[in-house]
This record gives C-alpha cells, structure tokens and sequence, in this order.
C-alpha cells in the first residue's frame, strides 16, 4: 500500500506492507514546488500524474511512468485557448485537480485547474487540450465568473460515469455542479435540492459551492457531496439532491471539505466535518476532530474518533486530503494542514498518526504497489 | 545577435544548472522562443498562454524591467530572469 502525499513544500510517500503495518516515509520530491493532487493511473499503475506548481512559476503537470521513481515534465500541460486580439484572454493559475478517464479509453485524462478550467489529454498526460465545450460555453462567464474565492476558482471532482465514459460530472467551488452527457460537448448544472445560503436567491440554478462530490464506482447513480452548505445525497436519474446532513448532531453541523465512500458499499460514507460558524475558521470543531460514518445512505451517523486526539487539534483537512483504499475492509486515510496523516485500519473505527511535521497537506491518495 | 541570459535558480531544472545561458533574439520575444526552443517548458513557466508575464517573474532588459515582449534586445544586452518570491 503507498499513499501519495501532495504537499504544499512537495511531494512525499508512505509506503506500508498488505496488513497496512509499518509506514515508512519517503521524499520529498520536488521540495519547494507546491503538489496539488498526485494520482495514479488505475488502468496503468505504473503510471502517475502530478500537478505542480511553485510560488512563482506557472503551473504544470509532472508525470512517471516508473510508479514514481522518476519524474518529467510533460510537454504539453494545460493551458487554455488563445484570446483573439482585443480580448482578454484566461490563463491557468494551477492545476488543481486530476482524473483518470474511463476504462474503456486508456491513456485519457481529465484535469481542473484553477480560474475554472476542464482539460482532457489522450496521451497519458503529456499534452493536454481545452475542453471547449465547457471552456467556452455561453453560459461560464455566469457559472464561473472568476471572482472566486480567496483561495480560487478551483474545478475539482471530475467523476466518469464507468459505464459510460460520456457521462461526465464536474464541479466548481464556488460554481456549482455541472452535468454532461455528451462527452463534455455540453454541460447543465445539477444544484437543484442544494441550498447556498450565501447568495440573495435561494433556488438559484448555479453559484453553489460544492467541496467535494464523490459517485460510487459500483452504483454510479449514487451521488454524495459535501458543500459548503451541507452534506447531500442524489440518486439519478433524479436530479434534486437530499441534505442527508440534516441527520448529522446539531453540535457538530454538516460542514467539511472532504467526503469518502466505501470502495464497495455504496450506503457507506464518511466526512470530517470542520467548523463553519460565524467565520468560518474551518479547524476541527471545539478542538476535538471526528470523522462521520453513515451505514445507510445518510439517515444516520456515527461518530468515529478512537484514537483521534481528545482536545487542542485545531487542524484542518482539505478536500483531496481524505481517501479509502480498495481493501475488503478498507483503510482511511486523512492529512491536516499541520502537516499530519492518520490512518485507520478498520474502516474508521480507530485511527493512530502515521506521519507528522510534514508540510501544509494539500492531497492525500492511494496508490497499489 | 546573441545576448547573455540570467536565470534565477527556481528555472535552472531547465537550463540543466546553468545560471548564465546565451540566446539569440532581437526582441524579448525572439530570446524567450530561443530559449523556449533550446529548453522546452521553460517559457510557459514564465509567461502564460495569453503571453503575459507571470505575476511574479520580472524580466529586465540590460537593467531596466521589460513588460512588453516587443522590448527590443540588442547585442551584448544582459536578459535577467528573476523570480519574486515571498513569505513563508
């Protein structure tokens, strides 16, 4: 087992036997160079793609094709299309997300970057195209004005329906979630049922900030999705999402940045839920930080923090910082922005710290040997 | 017509350590498609798809910061890269 640890300061590896025993750290690589997500390819896992970027260059795309034992920049990353003369052209800032696409098209990627941005390469990465049918659709200026939030426009969680590589999902913080059914041709947005307390019009078809939007891999109609406005649940074809947060204690609310779904049971979930009262301080909630697990789809969560500290962790954890395995009973995963990882062998029941002092944690992922 | 080129250390993966490369060109443009040529990837680190320079890279023409790639370079002319960099 090897989780990929994408860091502010670089990347870094925890590697551990089957049992998930023994972590060893390794790294950095490319120490200094900020790492948004680290992923490998499912379809060809010697193959891994890194997002990159430094305080002061401009964005790129690292890629192995020795399980990351090696690294090269690829030749093309993503950028968007040139402005004709006398406009104002976009410019990618970072690549913030990464996406193997379907099975059935190896050599596929897609990547969101922030202002919002959907690219697709069809090289395994090493030259990368702007989806024009989302880039340029009519409607983006108003999807994703590009105002942003202080940390940026970011287009995150690309999900490929597996049994159809046109179906696609995206989402855009603070955007929305878009649909498309076309292979990326056309996209509409999906928010209806999700509430955004922040803009003037509660029904509004777009503008909804979505942290982060997971599909399960073996009932691709089950949506789940933490937003900055709750946590939902969305059973296609239907197309209103339920607040499944509701059934969270009114304590602990249903704010966080991350949401899991158990790589084999599709009513299993868990999100880490963070304050989100008054400003936002977005740390674990009074100090005492818990993962969430529901069994049922959300009608019911559990409180998971054995072994979790009890008092004074005000950490937080990103949205590409929490992970599963693909183990039976699969193993948790989680980085802070202290520069922490935990680690559960028992699908949350109890968690112990594997890795500490680490650089601000931006991506946490799991990779096979 | 062949000018001197200063790189700061974050660009210097591409320049296989070099602080100090030649390029040929006679505008900013020209130098930067050189080096671009002889270095691949090192350009769009530094200028973006729009070919703005980056928020924080500075260029400087013998001494004297360029914001138009149409600066002309002349011969001998130093070209300075730098980074800008701050915080923690």
């Amino acid at each position: 087992m090897t989780l990929w640890i994408g860091t502010r300061k670089g990347a870094f590896v925890l590697s551990a036997d089957r049992q998930r025993r023994g972590w060893r750290l390794s790294g950095p690589q490319f120490l200094g160079h900020v790492i948004h997500h680290v992923v490998q390819d499912p379809r060809a896992p010697k193959t891994l793609l890194m997002a990159a970027r430094t305080g002061h260059l401009g964005p790129t795309v690292y890629r192995s094709v020795d399980r990351g034992r090696r690294w090269g920049e690829v030749p093309g990353p993503p950028a968007f299309s040139k402005a004709a003369p006398g406009k104002t052209g976009r410019a990618v800032e970072r690549v913030f997300w990464l996406t193997p696409g379907h099975v059935d098209e190896p050599g596929v990627w897609y990547a969101g970057t922030s202002p919002a941005g959907l690219f697709r390469s069809e090289d395994e990465g090493q030259h990368w195209a702007s989806v024009s049918g989302f880039n340029d659709h009519p409607m983006l200026s108003q999807w994703a004005p590009g105002r942003g939030t202080p940390g940026g426009e970011l287009l995150h969680s690309i999900l490929v329906d597996p049994r159809d590589p046109r179906h696609l999902y995206l989402a855009i913080s603070v955007g929305g979630i878009f649909e498309s059914t076309d292979g990326g041709r056309d996209w509409s947005p999906l928010n209806e049922g999700v509430e955004a307390d922040f803009l003037p019009d509660p029904n509004a078809p777009f503008g909804h900030d979505p942290h982060c939007v997971v599909l399960h891999p073996r009932q691709p109609d089950r949506l789940y999705h933490q937003n900055h406005c709750g946590i939902y649940r969305l059973d296609r074809p239907a197309r209103r999402w339920q607040r499944i947060g509701r059934a969270m204690p009114t304590r602990i609310g249903d704010v966080g940045f991350p949401i899991v779904v158990h790589p084999h049971e599709p009513d299993t979930a868990w999100v880490l839920p963070m304050d989100g009262t008054r400003v936002w301080p977005r740390t674990s909630i009074a100090g005492r930080p818990a993962v969430y697990e529901t069994r049922n789809a959300g009608r019911t969560w559990q409180r998971r923090d054995r072994g979790l500290p009890r008092e004074d962790a005000w950490f937080t954890v990103l949205r590409q910082a929490m992970c599963a395995d693909q183990e039976a009973r699969p193993g948790l995963y989680f980085g802070t922005t202290g520069g922490e990882i935990w680690a559960s062998r028992d699908a949350g029941e109890s968690w112990r710290c594997i890795a500490q002092r680490l650089p601000e944690i931006y991506s946490v992922t799991t990779a096979l040997h | 017509m062949t000018c001197s080129v200063h790189v700061a250390s974050p660009l210097r993966d591409y320049t296989h350590g070099a602080a100090v490369v030649s390029a040929e060109g006679g505008t900013l443009a020209e130098v930067l498609a050189d080096l671009e040529r002889r270095f691949p990837g090192m350009r769009f680190r530094m200028l973006d798809e729009q070919q703005r320079i980056r928020q924080h890279i500075r260029i400087f023409v013998a001494a004297r910061e360029a914001h138009d790639l149409a600066q002309p370079v002349a011969p001998r002319d130093s070209v300075h890269l730098i980074c800008a960099l701050t915080g923690g």
